[in-house]
């Protein structure tokens, strides 16, 4: 314990007596010569950093006590010292006291800016004191490492989700004109553009939560039907083909999501493909009829798929072949076999399966907004409300309530209910035996769905490569690269090598962050995993609910979370590449604590075990004996976590800046100025980049089922003592 | 370089183990004497081994004292306790060779590199397994593996050597070698050990000491001899050498000797300690003997099944006491299903309970 403490100590005083207090403001250019806490209070410009100063000292004196004593010091100096730095943090806001009966009971100051590098620091250094504390009572049978990772992994995520997603209910209950707060929630809430039920009296639109709901249902149904039909294909028949349809689910992770909705104007748009030759041969007016349902729907329905399908293919897979051969010894044919046995036991996976797609689509945000035309979404809904003329944080507050209420339902509807009802027979043990031939018409029909679905997948994959070859899709299909020029042009100039083309520079910041991301969020998510898996605590389900819950919360939720909470002090954010990574920690994390806990429950639990009755700590257990069995997963994780940040839209485009734009939301806004051409070529690249990534993982790791979004199988992993 | 481990004692003192409402270890207290081998023993669920990884530190108490060595070492996590144990699944690192995994302990050591690897082979020297040093445990045989998470145990000197169910996974020729390789290298070390199985023939053979346990509590603490001869309770009297249990009656008593009734029968069997009045008489399958003709002495049974088994003849009998299980020596003279019979019960298997 003396080490931890020693080390925490110094961190903790290095934090608060030597580091800039704050984030640089020009606004707050204090005379004071090095602004430190320990200036900042000694001078007397902020005065509230006095009580940090004073339980600063308590660990230090522990230093002096022995035992129990100095645990208890140690936890009570930890407690103090981030009530202290929070309370400060949120009491005194930009412009003085944030509270105004602070005013008269204190009098007026100045103000403060948001917390910075030295506050940051200390307020680590106090939260592993408390860790290291709560070891020496005992916590964790005394183990540091333990207790700091979970005090590590439990505050980042309040910090971090819960604390942005609480700034959304406080956000919507900002008084509006006249209106209380408190009137202003309930009105925002109620408002009639959420739940009117117009359309069904024929009379006007109805409520974007109702059309959310109605295509995230169709979504939903569409996606597990054909995923049902593609696992039935890859598993209980003889195509030739299977590693093609493997391919058809690596799609959806190096795809931009909207990158789909590009290739389906491409088609059906105005000035598509098929628009064109329709009217050229029958003379159909084009339209735009694709803009809005049709379009998201089909989109979707596109995306989708290969999710619900390597659902499937778990719990088709998981079906042992022995009950289906019981049941033809017990004189069932094939028609009954699968009625009676097969469909009843594939049940909770199309529940779960289709509540998959139908959390998928209400978190979609890329599609609807390239091809929703008129037909408004929550997840499109909520953007506009935030960057559109309307500008109200109020209104996209009350809209991503009501998202992310549809979507946590969902979710828990699934944990919940479909959790204990799985019927998939894992049994360890090998099961022997041939599952049973499909009834004939069955399965000519499930060819008839999936084989031209996947045809028509691979067109437009095809399409998009193409595209930015061409001057103007549909009107001008002569082979150009100008695009490709516009967008990555090389000139050699007086200084040298010039990147002159305009999607340089959003490429390199998109790489730039990916890749400081991506350890991050592996680190993260491979501890949090490390303590599902493989540690016991009190609590345990409640922090797993919370590692779980974060994930089901929408992309667009989040963004417009994050400029709610980290706009002002004490976390000031906006505009930086902090907020960017940070966003992208916590939106992947949830991949690599699914390959963690995949790969660690592999690992024989006597082995951690082993390793401490050899008298190494669980840090040296780690590092020893886990890091080297977790390799794969761990370089799994670490690419996923990169290509994930790459390809996601939904949450960084709300934090995107001018100085700090990405690759996708650079794309998204192309394709809002119609200039369609850089917008293919600079997805195209993408795919081609991120493929090249995927091909490299797999040469790597070997072949591995992954997914695009956490969702994708949540099955839930079972907490074996 | 010896390898020469200084035993220390354990003791429980009221120990428990509660996982919310469930109780796994109830008020346990027992002394584990150092230099010697005491097994846990008891059916799956009795809480025999998280008693064990109680000791180790890898489970802690929720309340009462544990001590190793004279020092309370309750609150200690298992890295700063000075006990080793050998793991059901044996643990071994797979990415580590032989050599790697038997040294990987004494990495924290302030011994020098040559010194660490000198104790190593020293220990895999001890099991038999010089030679291997470079091998990857993929690459040995089950009781290879066994001897390398011995040696692995042993190279830090332990004040105590667990064992948690070690040859469960070996087949039935090799549990018996490895038992007695075991039992000698304890004996030759001086090693304390505390040895978990719930096989009870395994338990007699390697056990100074025995302490069974059911349903989270001690049943019963002793000599492999203590046990088998004066069980304190039915579980006890079936759990260890199996037997059949029938109600009887003490209805008086001379010295040690109890003169006791079952059905039609009186029997003389040594109990002392055992008050007149109702008990369970436990007698054991090898002590029920059939005979030609009928006594006072004998029991008529019906023989329900007869099974041969080359040596011995193994029966399942119908009586006026209950069913009965007996085997007998004496193929030579078997009876066969459905035939009517006579037992005898020897008093020199039989042990009586309290109800």
């Amino acid at each position: 314990m003396n080490r931890s403490h020693v080390l925490w100590l110094v961190a903790a005083w290095l934090g608060f007596a030597v580091l800039p207090w704050h984030v640089p403001s020009s606004r707050f250019a204090h005379e004071v010569p090095w602004p430190s806490g320990l200036m900042l209070s000694l001078t007397g410009a902020e005065p509230w950093l006095v009580p940090i100063a004073l339980v600063l000292v308590l660990p230090a004196m522990a230093l002096a006590a022995e035992g129990i004593g100095r645990a208890n010091l140690l936890v009570a100096s930890g407690c103090a010292g981030l009530v202290a730095l929070l309370a400060q943090g949120f009491l005194v806001g930009l412009d003085g006291w944030a509270f105004a009966a602070l005013d008269e009971a204190f009098g007026a100051v100045e103000g403060q800016a948001g917390l910075g590098l030295g506050a940051l620091v200390t307020a680590f250094a106090l939260l592993f004191l408390l860790t290291t504390g709560l070891a020496g009572r005992g916590a964790m049978k005394g183990d540091r490492f333990t207790t700091g990772a979970i005090g590590l992994v439990v505050s980042s995520i309040l910090v971090f989700v819960f604390f942005p997603v609480a700034h959304i209910l406080a956000g919507a209950a900002t008084p509006d004109g006249d209106m209380s707060g408190m009137a202003a929630f309930v009105a925002r809430l109620t408002a009639a553009d959420i739940w009117s039920l117009a359309c069904l009296a024929g009379e006007g639109r109805c409520g974007v939560a109702w059309t959310s709901v109605f295509v995230a249902t169709l979504t939903g149904i569409v996606t597990t039907l054909l995923g049902l039909a593609f696992a039935l294909v890859a598993t209980r028949t003889n195509f030739p083909f299977k590693r093609a349809l493997r391919l058809l689910t690596v799609l959806p992770i190096i795809t931009p999501p909207f990158v789909i909705g590009l290739a389906v104007i491409l088609l059906f748009g105005r000035n598509g493909t098929v628009t064109l030759a329709l009217s050229d041969w029958f003379g159909l007016t084009s339209t735009r009829w694709i803009y809005g349902l049709p379009g998201i729907l089909l989109t979707q329905a596109l995306a989708f798929t290969p999710i619900a399908f390597l659902v499937m293919v778990g719990i088709v897979q998981g079906i042992s072949p022995s009950m289906e051969e019981a049941a033809q010894t017990l004189r069932a044919d094939r028609w009954r076999t699968f009625r009676r046995v097969t469909w009843p036991l594939l049940r909770p996976g199309l529940a779960n399966a289709f509540l998959i797609g139908f959390i998928e689509s209400l978190a979609d945000f890329g599609n609807p907004l390239v091809l929703g035309g008129n037909y408004e979404v929550l997840s499109t809904k909520i953007f506009y409300a935030v960057v559109g003329a309307q500008h109200d944080p109020g209104r996209a507050a009350a809209l991503a309530i009501v998202l992310l209420s549809l979507c946590i339902g969902a979710f828990m509807a699934q944990r919940l209910w479909l959790g204990r009802r799985s019927y998939t027979t894992m049994s360890g043990k090998g099961d022997a035996g041939l599952p049973a031939a499909l009834p004939g018409w069955l399965k000519a029909s499930i060819y008839a769905v999936a084989l031209p679905w996947a045809a028509f997948t691979f067109l437009l994959y095809v399409l998009i490569l193409f595209g930015g070859f061409v001057v103007n899709w549909g009107r001008d299909n002569s082979f150009t690269l100008r695009h490709y020029e516009t967008g990555f042009g090389l000139a050699w100039g007086e200084h040298g090598l010039q990147w002159t083309g305009r999607a340089w520079n959003s490429l390199f910041t998109t790489l730039e962050i990916a890749a400081v991301s991506a350890p991050l969020t592996a680190g993260m998510g491979l501890l949090t995993a490390y303590l599902l898996v493989r540690q016991r605590f009190a609590g345990q389900g409640a922090f797993e609910f919370m590692t779980l819950l974060s994930f089901a919360i929408p992309g667009t939720v989040i963004g417009v979370s994050y400029i709610l909470a980290y706009n002002e002090p004490p976390v000031e954010l906006t505009g930086t590449a902090v907020i960017l990574v940070l966003c992208f920690i916590f939106r992947n994390m949830p991949v690599s604590i699914r390959a963690g806990v995949a790969a660690m429950s592999q690992i024989d639990r006597s082995l951690d075990e082993c390793a401490l009755t050899l008298r190494s700590g669980s840090a040296r257990t780690v590092r020893r004996v886990i890091i080297p069995l977790l390799r794969p997963a761990i370089v799994a994780a670490l690419v996923y976590s990169f290509v994930r940040a790459i390809t996601s839209v939904s949450a960084v485009i709300f934090l995107v800046s001018a100085r700090h734009d990405l690759a996708t939301s650079y794309i998204v806004g192309r394709v809002e100025a119609g200039d369609f051409g850089l917008a293919i070529a600079y997805s195209s690249v993408l795919i081609v980049l991120m493929g090249l990534g995927i091909l490299f993982i797999q040469w790597i790791v070997g072949e591995r089922r992954l997914s695009r979004r956490s969702s994708a199988d949540l099955k839930p992993f079972k907490v074996t003592a | 370089m010896t390898i020469a481990p200084k035993p220390g004692g354990v003791e429980f003192r009221n120990v428990s183990r509660r996982y919310g409402a469930v109780v796994a270890v109830d008020n346990v207290s027992f002394v584990v004497d150092p230099g010697t081998l005491v097994t846990l023993l008891g059916p799956s669920g009795c809480g025999k081994t998280t008693t064990l990884r109680m000791i180790a530190g890898l489970e802690s108490a929720s309340s009462g004292t544990i001590m190793i060595g004279g020092k309370d070492v309750t609150r200690l996590p298992a890295t700063d306790r000075n006990v080793t144990m050998v793991f059901q699944s044996y643990a071994l690192f797979p990415h580590m060779t032989v050599l790697e995994n038997v040294g990987f302990g004494l990495e924290v050591s302030p011994l020098s590199r040559s010194e660490r690897e000198a104790r190593s082979s020293e220990g895999l020297r001890l099991v038999g397994l010089a030679g291997y040093e470079k091998r990857l445990p993929s690459e040995l045989s089950g009781g290879q593996q066994q001897r390398v998470a011995v040696a692995r145990a042993l190279v830090l000197e332990p004040e105590v050597l667990l064992f948690d169910e070690p040859l469960s996974n070996l087949d039935a020729k090799l549990r018996r070698r490895m038992r007695d390789d075991i039992r000698d290298l304890q004996r030759s070390l001086g090693l304390t050990s505390v040895y978990v199985t719930h096989d009870q023939e395994e338990a007699l053979a390697v056990s100074d000491r025995i302490i069974v346990m059911n349903r989270a509590v001690i049943a019963q603490e002793g000599s492999p001899r203590d046990l088998y001869q004066r069980p304190a309770d039915r579980f006890v009297a079936d759990f260890i050498g199996g037997a059949n249990l029938i109600d009887g009656v003490v209805t008086g008593r001379d010295g040690p000797t109890a003169t006791v009734r079952v059905g039609a029968m009186t029997l003389d069997v040594q109990a002392p300690g055992i008050a007149t009045g109702d008990v369970v008489v436990a007698v054991r399958p090898q002590a029920i003997r059939v005979e030609p003709v009928a006594s006072d002495a004998t029991l008529e049974v019906t023989v329900r099944k007869a099974t041969y088994l080359g040596s011995h003849m193994e029966y399942a009998l119908d009586s006026a006491v209950g069913e009965l299980f007996a085997v007998d020596q004496d193929v030579s003279r078997a009876v066969s299903t459905g035939s009517l019979a006579h037992v005898r019960f020897d008093p020199r298997g039989i042990a009586l309970v309290g109800r």
